[in-house]
């Protein structure tokens, strides 16, 4: 699996083609917007019933991360879950396995705004977090520096169909969205354009990664 | 028409402009004469919303001029919600409207209070609507109104098909007679090639060389009709008509996209006489009465040989007199086609797929409708479903599948069986499990495909809607950029909300291309034709340009022949190329395309991307192709359907068609549509979970099964290759050739993305990291 290595605040990252972010030093794995349980919420709310393999799919990528670099921790940036009660609803089989990957390593539950509030899982559950020079938080909030959020599932393209992204600049990264059943957000939507400065690059996931100019 | 007037089913077929619409009236304006019927008495189906507003506009007439107490409206997208509420409170005596409506209607719960006292239905133009999956859903809402209304009648209305008894038994109620009435075809129709000063170029599809001589025809004639096969050629040959018409003749333009304020106007003003020549699409192929048209002008090949009879019938509507059309070929290579479609129509050789079975998805958002019209059971629907023709041979087991599908979605995995969709009552009947469902399961019903289109206003002058753009076009506009829409030219400012804000732009030529616009695949038939002429010795029925080019391409490489397979390769601008002339149609072509590409990656090819036409497709690749008979086994392009073909675009896109009508997917939700869309996510995704954790899925299968038939038309690939049997002709040549040079300026260039791709956007980004000064 292949990445892209860079400097925030003077932590050494990688953003690695899966979408997850690598902080190799703290042996931290970080990854955001996973919305699990979203065909079960949609089907809830008399919608389509959308193929229920979405939480087996984010579970297994998850997986093939976390047995690809050991983390001491897995930091999740918020809306892990697509809503409170889509956490409640997950299977005992789904349960075990999420127990089993958080075995053996500190786990960390960010709120986001699909689950704003504690989770009968296990692991640490905060609203934001600081560590070293970095902020963690689901949103990014204007001025800060050395900030690390998600929540926009940001995506880009050079030309044709858009592919789901990191968007970096000298004062923020920002994670796509990792759950399978996520769409994004175009980087040249005037809130990332307004909220990322002139010089971001967009680090594109997928087969390989692939960095350029954040198109806006 | 009236000595048949009491028949349960009846299918009449005479040459547009017949006057079968009327006819078609006759025995309800004699049943309703006499006041007595309460309520609707006669429904109308047509293909066209236009054409329902037309029809109405044309039976008010002599129903006002004989004073009678009759009450007719029409009802489609465009009727306003108060007429609807209207309308379905007080129905009146004839309603005229489309199958998306009717379908609408039925949904509703009050559908059998609506309808009571429904005797006829007609159904106009319905060779048009059997071509697709809206006359299954029209023939399934018709078994619904037989289930309301026992005893009901119907009636179709159709050009000249093929295949009339086919057409009687789609139309008819399973297992019912339909008798066919063919009305007499009237003469032959005249039918030539403009001869024009300057050839028609190598390439392209305009016909803007012709413009002299087609400004000339429309001046001898009282109204002429310009058909185009695409909106966007039918854009660029309006701009250039326009910039040539010197003594300022009225032409209007009309095709779908447009404004509908526009298009109306442009409907009124023909029908006045007020106009002398519309440049116009499909949009106009059904019969609309549009006055006196006298002459019928196709620029670009007609692709379908029955196509461009129903085409040609548009001029003279009147009954004796031949209709006069004159073919505009685009390029060299259409002027061969043309020519062989000449001759199928002298021939009255008419081609046609016979039609498959009804489709699955129809059904299973049949049965979402029906729920929202009320709880159901199972094995009556069952029944009212196998009365409609195109379902006549349904089994209890594909049935059942469906309704399992819209019940619960149908997955290997059970999962939230508590928020089944549909759910079963104790005494066996079937509701939606949440009533408020059906407001979105309302808005999403029809099964036209359109591809997501974004409206264009002016930004200035009270921001004028202009017409509609494809959403992949607009996405490719950047501010500055000039493009063509109802024939004038703007300029591109930005994007807001959803919709295209444009500029009035005086400068003479457009920079980007229109917008694309619907393809026909070239008949088997056609193709064939045009294998035969390539064998002639000489053509002297063909303009000296055009034998003098197929002369060259004999001199300089070889000519397609039908029993073998041509390919050709070279060098050109940097790229290798590698050109193969199947002739199987631009569908089948596309899917040879997808296919080699392939094969060719895993060769370490480095295969970039190719275009197809309906006789070849043009591949281009960093690396030659030196042998190409490893490509072509049809067994690896067989293995290739079934393994790769999987996870192509292709497949996405008619999944996503038939996902769309099933329900999976909505088009259109209550909250409106947001300009971020990070909530919606690509229903490719939704395809790959499929395929990776349930590949037996209806939807797949389902998927599976159009594609083959549609997108994919394998089927012609097999024929192909029975056509060829191996006999494969490679000719390495060092420079583009003369048959190949059009492929080149082809839309539609489908990229590969692999290794090859991969390459260049490295060094693409590797550039743009440099220029914006963010290198290590």
């Amino acid at each position: 699996m292949n990445g892209y290595d860079f400097s925030l605040s003077g932590a050494r990252l990688t953003a690695r083609a899966s979408g997850t972010l690598w902080w190799a030093a703290e042996g931290l794995l970080c990854l955001s917007d996973m919305h699990l349980g979203k065909a079960e919420r949609m089907a809830r709310r008399g919608g389509a019933a959308l193929p229920p393999y979405e939480i087996r799919d984010t579970l297994t990528r998850l997986e093939a991360e976390i047995e690809a670099l050991s983390p001491a921790t897995v930091l999740c940036l918020g809306d892990s879950f697509d809503d409170l009660a889509a956490a409640d609803a997950l299977s005992q089989a789904e349960l075990d396995w999420l127990a089993r990957l958080q075995a053996g390593r500190r786990w960390i539950w960010l709120e986001g705004n699909h689950d704003p509030g504690p989770i009968a899982l296990g692991g640490t559950h905060l609203g934001e977090l600081a560590l070293g020079p970095l902020t963690f938080r689901h949103i990014a909030e204007p001025g800060a520096q050395g900030e690390i959020s998600g929540h926009y599932h940001p995506k880009a393209g050079l030309r044709g169909a858009a592919r789901p992204c990191f968007l970096l600049d000298d004062s923020r990264l920002i994670l796509p969205a990792f759950g399978t059943y996520t769409g994004g957000l175009r980087s040249r939507d005037p809130v990332l354009a307004g909220l990322m400065q002139a010089n971001a690059r967009a680090i594109l996931t997928g087969r390989r990664t692939q960095v350029l100019p954040m198109p806006r | 028409m009236l000595a048949r007037a009491s028949d349960p089913a009846l299918l009449l077929i005479a040459p547009t402009g017949g006057g079968k619409t009327l006819a078609g009236f006759l025995p309800t304006l004699v049943e309703l004469a006499d006041g007595q019927h309460k309520g609707l008495h006669t429904l109308y189906i047509s293909p066209l919303k236009a054409l329902a507003a037309d029809i109405r506009r044309n039976l008010e007439t002599p129903v006002e001029e004989m004073g009678l107490p009759i009450r007719i409206e029409d009802r489609t997208g465009d009727t306003s919600y108060t007429k609807k509420r209207r309308q379905r409170a007080d129905p009146p005596h004839i309603l005229l409207t489309t199958p998306e409506s009717l379908a609408l209607l039925t949904s509703y719960e009050d559908a059998p209070r609506i309808f009571a006292g429904l005797k006829r239905v007609v159904v106009d133009e319905i060779h048009a609507l059997a071509e697709n999956k809206r006359g299954d859903q029209l023939m399934l809402a018709l078994a619904k109104l037989d289930s309301l209304c026992p005893g009901l009648r119907r009636v179709g209305l159709s050009a000249t098909v093929e295949d009339p008894p086919a057409l009687a038994r789609f139309l008819a109620r399973h297992p019912e007679p339909c008798a066919v009435l063919n009305a007499d075809p009237g003469p032959a129709p005249d039918i030539q090639m403009l001869s024009t000063q300057a050839p028609p170029p190598w390439s392209g599809g305009g016909g803007a060389y012709a413009i002299e001589e087609v400004l000339e025809e429309v001046r001898k004639h009282r109204i002429t009709l310009i058909f185009h096969n695409t909106r966007a050629q039918a854009e660029i040959f309006f701009h250039h008509l326009w910039m040539a018409n010197s003594d300022g003749l009225p032409i209007g333009i009309h095709h779908g996209s447009l404004d509908r304020v526009q298009r109306e106007r442009v409907e009124k003003a023909m029908v006045q006489g007020r106009l002398r020549a519309v440049v116009c699409t499909g949009s106009l192929d059904l019969g609309i009465d549009w006055g006196d048209v006298d002459l019928v002008i196709q620029v670009g090949a007609p692709k379908n040989v029955k196509r461009l009879v129903q085409r040609i019938g548009r001029a003279n509507h009147r009954y004796n007199a031949p209709s006069k059309a004159l073919l505009v070929p685009a390029n060299r290579f259409e002027v061969v086609e043309c020519v062989a479609a000449l001759e199928a129509v002298k021939e009255n050789d008419l081609d046609g797929d016979p039609r498959g079975p009804g489709p699955r998805d129809v059904l299973c958002q049949q049965i979402l409708i029906t729920a929202c019209s009320g709880p159901f059971e199972a094995t009556a629907l069952f029944e009212e479903v196998r009365s409609a023709g195109p379902y006549a041979a349904l089994t209890r087991a594909a049935f059942d599948e469906c309704l399992d599908y819209v019940a619960t979605g149908g997955y290997a995995l059970r999962a939230y069986d508590q928020w089944q969709r549909l759910k079963q009552r104790h005494d066996g009947m079937w509701q939606l499990r949440d009533p408020r469902a059906s407001q979105l399961i309302r808005m999403n019903i029809g099964t036209i495909q359109d591809s997501d289109t974004l409206k264009v206003r002016l930004k200035r002058g009270g921001g004028k809607p202009l017409g509609e753009v494809e959403e992949g076009f607009a996405a490719s506009l950047t501010t500055g950029d000039t493009f063509l829409i109802g024939g004038r030219i703007v300029r591109y400012e930005g994007l807001r909300e959803l919709t295209v804000e444009v500029s009035r732009d005086p400068g003479r030529k457009p920079k980007v291309a229109v917008f694309s616009g619907t393809k026909f695949a070239t008949s088997t038939q056609l193709s064939h034709r045009v294998l035969r002429m390539f064998q002639q010795d000489s053509w002297p029925e063909l303009p000296a340009h055009t034998a003098e080019w197929l002369t060259l391409q004999r001199e300089v490489s070889r000519l397609p022949e039908p029993g073998r397979l041509l390919l050709e390769s070279f060098p050109h601008d940097g790229r290798q190329h590698l050109v193969v002339y199947g002739f199987a149609g631009r569908n089948a072509m596309q899917t040879l395309g997808l296919l080699l590409t392939k094969r060719m990656e895993e060769e370490g090819l480095a295969p970039l991307g190719f275009v197809s036409t309906d006789y070849a497709v043009l591949i281009w690749g960093l690396e030659a192709v030196h042998d190409p008979a490893p490509l072509f086994g049809m067994e690896a392009l067989r293995d290739g359907l079934d393994g790769w073909l999987a996870g192509n675009a292709v497949m996405k896109r008619t999944f996503r068609a038939a996902a769309t009508i099933a329900g999976l997917i909505n088009r259109n939700t209550p909250q409106a549509r947001k300009s971020g869309r990070q909530a919606t996510f690509s229903s490719d995704i939704l395809y790959d979970t499929l395929l990776k954790y349930d590949p037996d899925h209806l939807l797949m299968r389902i998927t599976r099964e159009e594609a083959m038939r549609g997108l994919v038309d394998f089927g012609r690939i097999e024929e192909m290759a029975a056509r060829v049997q191996g006999r494969i002709d490679h000719m390495r040549l060092d420079r583009i050739t003369p048959l190949a040079a059009p492929l080149f300026l082809e839309v539609g260039k489908v990229p590969v993305e692999g290794e090859g791709r991969a390459r260049l956007e490295a060094l693409e980004a590797e550039r743009l990291m440099r220029e914006a000064g963010l290198s290590p």
